[in-house]
């Protein structure tokens, strides 16, 4: 190779920065076609979907004529699902990472506990579905109920849960774990008094990224068979059901029959009617907006603990 | 700064100035380079040596917010290498330079000394090989890699890996090769073998080398610069520094009574 | 002072019950949270044993030759047919589609927002992303059925109104965020030091890139493959919505076809008695499913441990 001149040299520089701002623009074109999937699926929606978005189409039951159906029993249902999921994967996921991070000693029990949550997230979601068809619609005879589709998402949001609590406590410096140690506070105290309180902001961030990845599951509620009509809502508790004038329990609620949000919307989507499609983006429009605004709440929390926490 | 029996200049600094954002991290610094003579660089930590270092490569245009004031005249050419009409890429094509860790890529030792090459567009089998031997010679590590070239450089033990990053910076035949504590994460056997090529290579290429170990400086270099909170406080023959410095400052320093 | 001795002591021994009485329950609380990180091991017991036993019924109703090899799968007709190829190559055909634009769009945003764009664009950048990777996935289905499909029979007139390829593209499209947010996590994780030796060489920004950053990364760059890959197989909504559900062996996007799950959702939608044939091919199905996820993300795993960085 001869040495190359001041000229080649620069030419050499030039195409490489060429390639450089080349690059940058595929780049951003990428970054901007996710964008504009974005503002086409909302905007879509809500242009498609106004019409239907009147207070009506949250207290109308689902109908056969699309004009008056609504969304009434889809988001009751969400929300009790939902409620139900929480209950079950906090509590549950919570005292999973503060065993992991606190107490579990270098063994193979934790490895196992270590890897299987990792391998649990690649699971694919209707594959839970079929665990709960099995395990909690005929064993445990919860029947297509809330219960057995709060438990399921539950156990599909499990994962994110733990590693969320877990990433929390990881980011509480050891002086805090040892100055209350160091008092004489026992292991419990410290997570209960300590650790848990100053994880709460991460754990919260966590548990919302699950509830919303939970309340837009579709697959494994329709695999425990969940109805796509239904036109009643679940008992409230004490209040008369049906005819015979009994009082609703407190909990009969949980065994009730539901749908979701996105089961209706699915369910209006796979309609030959195109009348049914306007129904389905006004809903498509109102999940979308739980959705979003769960994660805005979530990053937002997130931002809100990088800037505050200093130790 | 008497300096008598002087060789021909390969740089020099003229008024430099260094900012990281508001803060002066280089005040005024005036100091030439030598042809073929490795300059050392001391100083207390913080004191600017490594920021002025990263200079004459433009290192410091990777960060946002930096900003250079004064001049690094290079010659033959007495091109400034400041100037923003100058492409920090051109400079660094020029100005090889080995860092305080070792750094190989995730590639195999043959493919790690190629890589300026292969930047700079040359992809003939034939001359690769040669280029690659000849820098691997130079830096003093062939005989130790040349069955396992196709191996992965990370695999080389600390004091191999740094004399792999100086045949990468050799292969394409630097007028200048900057060092940066190129010994400070290495033991003492290989701290010997990387200054004994330091020694041997000043024969080809002009050094500037910083660190923070002075006996390193007496053995290795020429010259020698003493700096200060930024500021340059002496330059001269490395003996004469040594030996009898004009500046209290530098007398403190090297006596071991700061820093 | 002999009675202050006896109250001593009398307190000493108080303390030490009360001790005894801490331990236990310290004992217990460490029990019960061991108990809740379990539960996670408790679902993969639970998936692997009702897919396997359900699957082992099936089995012994249909050859397990047949169900690798048949060209046909109409469990429900009279004329059963149990071919899972049918379905494993609608299952591939998306995925492949899915992953085509997943993987490169994914990654030129990671190594765009890594070693490109401005710390600004990055804090909105990301943020933006994991929004659009939280929508639920039936909107995306909705996207694909209304917008996309109308958009590509533009393009190609003879493209039916459910096609693997609409549903495919749009499932990328919802992959992109993992791959680039994982893939820009590793990218960002490599030292600057090393980005540093390449710039000294010289080296442009995308060199520097292409040549240095993403081989070092190269291992997370594998995990977020991997992720994107299980996602695409385990799919569902998507697919159920927008890519038809009949059975159909084929190679081609362009021709709508039935995948593992959308299968097991329609089977779901109808009302299968517990205990049939039908019914058992959802868990043989979902067995196949799963062990697709896993064969994946074994091999991930073996490439990971073989390219581990090198930094």
């Amino acid at each position: 190779m001869t040495p190359m001149t001041t000229e080649q040299i620069r030419a050499l520089i030039a195409r490489g920065k060429l390639k450089d701002t080349l690059f940058q623009a595929i780049g951003i074109l990428c970054l901007g076609i996710g964008l504009l999937v974005i503002f086409l699926l909302v905007g879509d929606m809500l242009m498609r979907g106004l019409e239907r978005l009147s207070l009506d189409f949250f207290t109308n039951f689902a109908s056969r004529r699309a004009g008056e159906s609504g969304i009434l029993s889809a988001w009751v249902g969400t929300i009790l699902v939902m409620f139900v999921t929480a209950m079950a994967a906090v509590p549950l996921g919570v005292a999973a990472g503060i065993y992991l991070e606190e107490y579990a000693k270098r063994n193979w029990i934790t490895d196992i506990i270590e890897i299987n949550i990792t391998n649990l997230a690649a699971v694919p979601s209707i594959v839970y579905g079929l665990l709960a068809l099995g395990i909690f619609v005929y064993t445990f005879g919860f029947g297509q109920s809330i219960l057995s589709a709060g438990l399921t998402l539950a156990l599909l949001i499990l994962p994110i849960v733990i590693v969320s609590t877990r990433e929390a406590i990881r980011s509480i410096p050891a002086m805090i774990r040892e100055g209350s140690m160091a008092v004489g506070a026992t292991r419990w105290q410290t997570c209960r008094y300590h650790i848990i309180p100053y994880a709460m902001p991460g754990i919260l961030t966590g548990v919302i990224i699950g509830l919303a990845r939970a309340i837009g599951e579709t697959a494994p509620i329709i695999t425990i068979g969940a109805l796509t009509f239904i036109a009643f809502l679940p008992p409230v508790p004490f209040t008369a059901t049906g005819t015979d004038g009994v009082s609703a329990g407190l909990f009969d609620w949980v065994m009730s029959p539901f749908t979701v949000m996105p089961i209706q919307i699915f369910n209006w989507t796979s309609r030959p009617d195109p009348a049914f499609e306007v129904n389905a983006a006004a809903a498509g429009f109102v999940l979308m907006g739980m959705v979003l605004s769960m994660n805005a709440i979530a990053i937002y929390l997130r931002y809100r603990m990088r800037k505050n926490i200093k130790w | 700064m008497q300096v008598h029996d002087q060789p021909q200049l390969k740089a020099q600094a003229r008024n430099l100035n260094f900012f990281y954002g508001e803060a002066q991290a280089l005040k005024s610094i005036n100091m030439p380079i030598y042809d073929k003579k490795v300059t050392a660089l001391i100083g207390p930590s913080g004191c600017g040596k490594s920021t002025y270092l990263r200079s004459f490569n433009r290192m410091h245009d990777l960060y946002p917010g930096n900003r250079y004031e004064g001049e690094i005249r290079f010659f033959p050419d007495n091109t400034n290498l400041l100037s923003a009409d100058v492409d920090p890429i051109e400079v660094r094509m020029r100005i090889g330079m080995v860092f305080q860790k070792p750094n190989p890529f995730p590639k195999t030792i043959f493919e790690n000394v190629a890589y300026g090459l292969r930047v700079r567009g040359e992809s003939n089998k034939r001359v690769l090989d040669d280029k690659v031997e000849h820098a691997l010679k130079g830096a003093a590590i062939w005989d130790e890699v040349k069955d396992r070239l196709q191996e992965l450089a990370p695999n080389l033990s600390g004091g191999q890996q740094q004399r792999l990053c100086i045949a990468r910076a050799l292969a394409t035949d630097p007028e200048l090769l900057l060092f940066d504590e190129p010994t400070s994460a290495l033991d003492p056997i290989a701290t010997g073998a990387i200054e004994e090529l330091v020694h041997e290579l000043k024969k080809r290429v002009t050094i500037l080398i910083v660190t923070h170990n002075m006996q390193q400086a007496a053995r290795v270099s020429d010259y020698t610069a003493y700096m200060y909170l930024g500021e340059m406080i002496e330059f001269g023959k490395t003996d004469e520094i040594f030996l009898k410095p004009n500046d209290k400052r530098t007398e403190d320093y090297i006596t071991g009574r700061m820093g | 002072m002999s009675a202050n001795n006896v109250s001593d002591l009398h307190q000493v021994s108080d303390r030490l019950a009360h001790n005894a009485m801490r331990n236990v329950s310290e004992r217990l609380i460490e029990l019960l949270l061991l108990a809740a990180a379990a539960v996670s091991v408790l679902t993969t017991v639970g998936i692997v044993y009702v897919l396997v036993s359900e699957s082992i019924h099936f089995f012994q109703n249909v050859p397990f030759v047949d169900f690798l090899t048949d060209t046909q799968w109409t469990p429900l007709f009279d004329d059963a047919h149990y071919g899972i190829m049918v379905l494993v190559s609608g299952t591939l055909v998306s995925s492949g589609v899915a992953l085509l634009v997943a993987i490169p769009m994914g990654t030129i945003i990671a190594i765009y927002l890594s070693e490109f764009a401005n710390p600004k664009v990055r804090e909105i950048a990301k943020p933006v992303l994991e929004l659009l990777g939280g929508i639920p996935t039936i909107v995306f289905g909705y996207f694909a059925l209304l917008i996309v499909t109308p958009l590509l029979q533009k393009i190609f007139p003879e493209l039916p109104g459910f096609s693997l390829l609409s549903a495919g593209l749009v499932m990328g499209i919802m992959i992109v965020p993992y791959i680039a947010s994982l893939s820009e996590d590793a990218m960002r994780a490599v030292p600057m030091s090393m980005r540093e030796g390449s710039y000294a060489m010289g080296a442009t920004k995308l060199y520097t890139a292409i040549h240095v950053v993403v081989p070092a990364a190269v291992s997370g760059l594998a995990a977020s493959y991997i992720l994107g890959i299980s996602r695409a197989v385990g799919e569902t909504m998507i697919l159920a919505v927008a890519a038809g559900m009949q059975p159909n062996l084929t190679w081609n996007p362009m021709e709508p076809a039935a995948t593992i799950t959308s299968y097991i959702v329609q089977v779901a939608l109808g009302d299968l008695p517990h205990g049939s044939i039908g019914y058992q091919t959802i868990f043989a199905a979902g067995l196949t499913l799963l062990l697709i996820t896993l064969a994946f993300n074994i091999a991930g795993q073996w490439l990971r441990r073989r390219y581990r960085e090198a930094y």
